[in-house]
């Protein structure tokens, strides 16, 4: 009963958080910039006031147009109940959990993509092919991070696993697991999360003719996608989990809150990167993974 | 002290892969005098104790490869006006996957070596091999004068790190003469360079196949 109420307690964690962190970005974009900017907590406004309207359908549209945000969400947020929480560890936790959560991860992007070909406009087709095509190249990025997290602690379960390396082998993960969580959100360098212009979006592209509640699951499984890949970062560098119980949590709230910002950094200082540049960059990110994997392998020598 | 020296040698190995992944002019002079820097300081961390030989050696290095050349480069930039995106005939994605594999297949092979107990638990070996490699792809890959300088550069680091393993045994004079030697060659090239671009119009090394007078 107990680990049943843990595992609500902990979903209701993720559920409600995830929203502020697209809100401190906005902040942190908007402090830079020296304006206002929009409420920390302005999603969670936007996602109460598409809750409440109506949804319309095209006449194109399978029942898949609204079953793949659905499906999408509840597969994100099973993968974030698989990434343990700071020194409390996982509650689901079992041997070979990270392939799960890998291909929960991918089975959330299906999803997106498939709801997206539903609506039948070709600027949803474009905005997934092109996150598709670039997800191919971000998760081998993220494959190799994982794998050298593997090596290096000689377990696959996310809970043995997110014991950190020290030195070359931290930096050269954070450099890599950074630029994959910059691309598999959809920010600044590969994609534009503010722009108008269908032409150049991606993720919100595929969401162009999404309204209501099936709008409402895609923004809120984004920002649950943020900080599963923020929290991920966190630990796969931080020592937070062998830490005890409450300075590990303010730890890994201070660590979400810093990586928070660096992206939000990230997107007022740079900008956008040209289409055909986006491959080297994520190119770029799986050496630097890869380079982790074989310092975690081959030892101080490697 | 060896980790150290292993520090400056992985970071001159990541800007290896930067010099290939970077599609602008100054951004890839920028890297190597970088390059130049960091490896200029490693006589420095290799020593036990301080002598004025590897001082001289290591500052020489250091206002050489990260002042003078890249200034002349720079110069030499300006005055040929060029593009200052640089047209790869090997791509650079490519370039860079080929950079990691000749990378990795170095410290690898480097293991096979029959190297003295005292350069096999560092980077050395490795890295030259690595930067050698690398100069070679710049120097195949790219097509204008100016980038094939820089993967010259690089080449040349490379040599200087095989040489750091004998810097007891050579001189003085032969390190400063190196380093003069390649000072007064990118001095020439930028001279040479100017030269290129007003008899051709274009510093593509492809074009440079029919003499004129």
């Amino acid at each position: 009963m107990t680990a049943f109420l843990e595992v609500v307690l902990r979903l209701a964690v993720w559920l409600l958080l995830a929203p502020i962190l697209p809100g401190i970005l906005n902040k942190v974009k908007a402090w830079v910039a020296g304006r206002r900017g929009p409420p920390v907590l302005q999603l969670y406004y936007d996602l109460a006031r598409l809750w409440e309207k109506g949804v319309v359908l095209s006449t194109l549209a399978s029942p898949g147009f609204v079953a793949g945000p659905a499906v999408g969400w509840v597969a994100l947020a099973s993968a974030a109940l698989l990434i343990p929480l700071g020194p409390a560890g996982g509650p689901l936790s079992f041997k070979g959990d990270v392939l799960l959560m890998v291909y929960l991860l991918a089975a959330a992007r299906f999803c997106t993509a498939w709801s997206a070909l539903e609506a039948g406009s070709s600027f949803e087709g474009m905005g997934a092919a092109r996150e598709v095509s670039y997800a191919v190249l971000s998760e081998v990025a993220l494959i190799t991070a994982l794998l050298a997290l593997c090596v290096q602690s000689g377990s696959v379960t996310l809970s043995a696993m997110l014991a950190p390396p020290v030195g070359a082998g931290a930096a050269l993960l954070a450099a890599g697991l950074f630029a994959v969580l910059l691309a598999e959100n959809c920010r600044v360098p590969f994609d534009d999360p503010n722009t108008h212009l269908e032409l150049t979006m991606i993720h919100e592209a595929m969401a162009l003719d999404h309204s209501g509640p099936p709008l409402a699951v895609i923004l809120h499984g984004a920002s649950m996608k943020l900080l599963l890949f923020v929290v991920l970062l966190s630990e796969a560098v931080l020592p937070i989990r062998q830490l005890p119980l409450l300075p590990g949590a303010a730890a890994l709230a201070g660590s979400v809150l810093g990586v928070t910002a660096g992206v939000g950094l990230v997107e007022s200082l740079l900008a956008r990167f040209a289409f055909r540049r986006v491959p080297l960059l994520l190119t770029t990110a799986f050496l630097l993974c890869l380079f982790a994997l074989l310092l975690a392998w081959k030892g101080g020598a490697g | 002290m060896s980790a150290y020296v292993n520090l400056l040698i992985g970071l001159a190995m990541g800007l290896n892969l930067l010099a290939l992944g970077s599609s602008r002019m100054p951004s890839v002079i920028r890297i190597v005098a970088a390059q130049g820097v960091a490896l200029g300081l490693v006589p420095f961390l290799m020593e036990e104790r301080f002598g004025w030989l590897v001082a001289l050696v290591a500052a020489g290095t250091v206002a050489v490869k990260g002042l003078v050349i890249p200034n002349l480069l720079h110069r030499a930039m300006r005055a040929t006006k060029i593009d200052r995106e640089i047209e790869p005939s090997i791509g650079f994605v490519a370039s860079m996957l080929l950079g990691a594999g000749g990378t990795m297949a170095a410290v690898d092979g480097a293991r096979l070596l029959p190297l003295l107990g005292e350069h096999a638990g560092t980077m050395l070996v490795p890295g030259a091999l690595a930067s050698i490699f690398t100069g070679f792809i710049l120097l195949i890959g790219r097509v204008t004068a100016i980038s094939q300088v820089c993967g010259y550069l690089i080449l040349d680091n490379g040599i200087y790190l095989f040489g750091l393993l004998l810097i007891h045994s050579t001189p003085l004079l032969v390190e400063s003469g190196i380093l003069l030697d390649l000072t007064v060659a990118v001095f020439v090239i930028g001279i040479i360079m100017d030269r290129i671009q007003r008899a051709f119009d274009s510093l593509d090394t492809r074009k440079l196949t029919v003499l004129r007078e």
